[in-house]
């Protein structure tokens, strides 16, 4: 296999499958905006959030930053570090909580609050 | 034992071209001329910046005992008498999904060597960038007039102001550099620079039309960072 689709002069593909993807796109944030005006709540609405990000970067990295064509070695270069993010995400949410039940603890003041 | 067929860097695919292109010396990415790796790299960078912003606002969300404004009405605007929700940023959103559809087919009619289309589309990427820039103006402008500071607003949480001029000021700036990329890129496009090989005026490089898709790369980052902000700054 040669890499016909990743050779020297450039990304080149069908203007049909940016088409595609720009109305996709369209859509999806249609769908995710559509989230809103119904104001949908809890589970279903970060649920519905997230999935629609996600497609929305999927596809705005595979096609129109030309991801998919490329070779395996870019593609982990530059995909696979992100992941540590989920580290500090994770590190950061129990943070968060400690702060937040701290804060319970020894500066809520429920008498103040009920004025 | 079996044969172990050596990889031919740049050609095998899959996870044997991953490990002969890793292990060929000299250039680990076949076929990404070094501009494109090198924003790509950036682009990697700039991805943990936005994530340390995004990552904080969460930290500072969950931790605050004061109710989170309601984005949701905070971001209405009065439209034909009536307040529709998230009105602008549903507009900004469609305005910059739209940006990267022209940057996208700038940088394939650029790879056709297509000077006059790939320069229109550059320049109404440049516009449709612009415009967002300005309806981010007005929104800032909107909301401090009613009274939001980086240390309190009017409606609940005070970590709301310091997480939105933050978030969305860091953003807005990629937004400008990427407008005057844009038009200095085009300018190029338009008086040939890239078809006749001329050298940049600052690195000394030949012109070359991969330089329209890296600058795509950093303009659709822009976009894929929106696509974040607007989830979880907006919706959530």
């Amino acid at each position: 296999m040669s890499s016909d689709t990743t050779h020297a002069q450039g990304q080149q593909h069908p203007i049909s499958i940016y088409l595609w993807i720009w109305g996709w796109l369209f859509v999806l944030s249609a769908f995710s905006y559509t989230v809103d005006l119904l104001e949908l709540q809890g589970l279903l609405r970060w649920s519905l959030i997230l999935l629609f990000m996600f497609l929305k970067a999927g596809l705005i990295v595979a096609v129109f930053m030309h991801m998919m064509w490329e070779r395996m070695a870019i593609i982990l270069a530059i995909l696979a570090p992100p992941g540590a993010i989920l580290v500090l995400i994770a590190l950061m949410a129990l943070e968060g909580d400690y702060t937040f039940v701290t804060r319970l603890l020894y500066f809520h003041n429920p008498a103040a609050l009920a004025e | 034992m079996a044969e172990v067929l050596p990889g031919t860097p740049g050609e095998t695919p899959g996870v044997r071209g991953l490990v002969s292109d890793w292990a060929s010396d000299q250039m680990a990415f076949k076929n990404v001329p070094w501009g494109k790796a090198m924003m790509w790299i950036f682009l990697l960078s700039d991805t943990f910046i936005f994530s340390c912003f995004l990552v904080s606002y969460m930290t500072v969300r969950m931790s605050t005992l004061e109710p989170w404004p309601p984005v949701s009405d905070v971001f209405a605007l009065h439209m034909f008498g009536a307040d529709i929700p998230l009105i602008l940023i549903a507009i900004m959103t469609f305005i910059l999904i739209t940006s990267s559809g022209t940057m996208a087919m700038a940088v394939k009619f650029g790879y056709e060597k297509n000077k006059n289309v790939t320069f229109w589309l550059l320049i109404v990427t440049a516009i449709l960038g612009a415009s967002f820039v300005g309806m981010q103006a007005f929104e800032w402008t909107k909301l401090i007039s009613e009274g939001v500071r980086p240390w309190g607003n009017p409606w609940g949480a005070p970590q709301f102001g310091a997480a939105f001029f933050m978030i969305t000021g860091f953003h807005g700036t990629h937004v400008t550099f990427g407008v005057i990329f844009l038009l200095i890129i085009a300018w190029k496009v338009k008086r040939g620079d890239l078809d006749h090989e001329r050298p940049g005026f600052l690195t000394g490089r030949k012109g070359r039309y991969e330089i329209v898709e890296t600058l795509g790369l950093y303009w659709h980052f822009v976009d894929l960072v929106w696509v974040f902000i607007f989830a979880f700054f907006y919706l959530w």
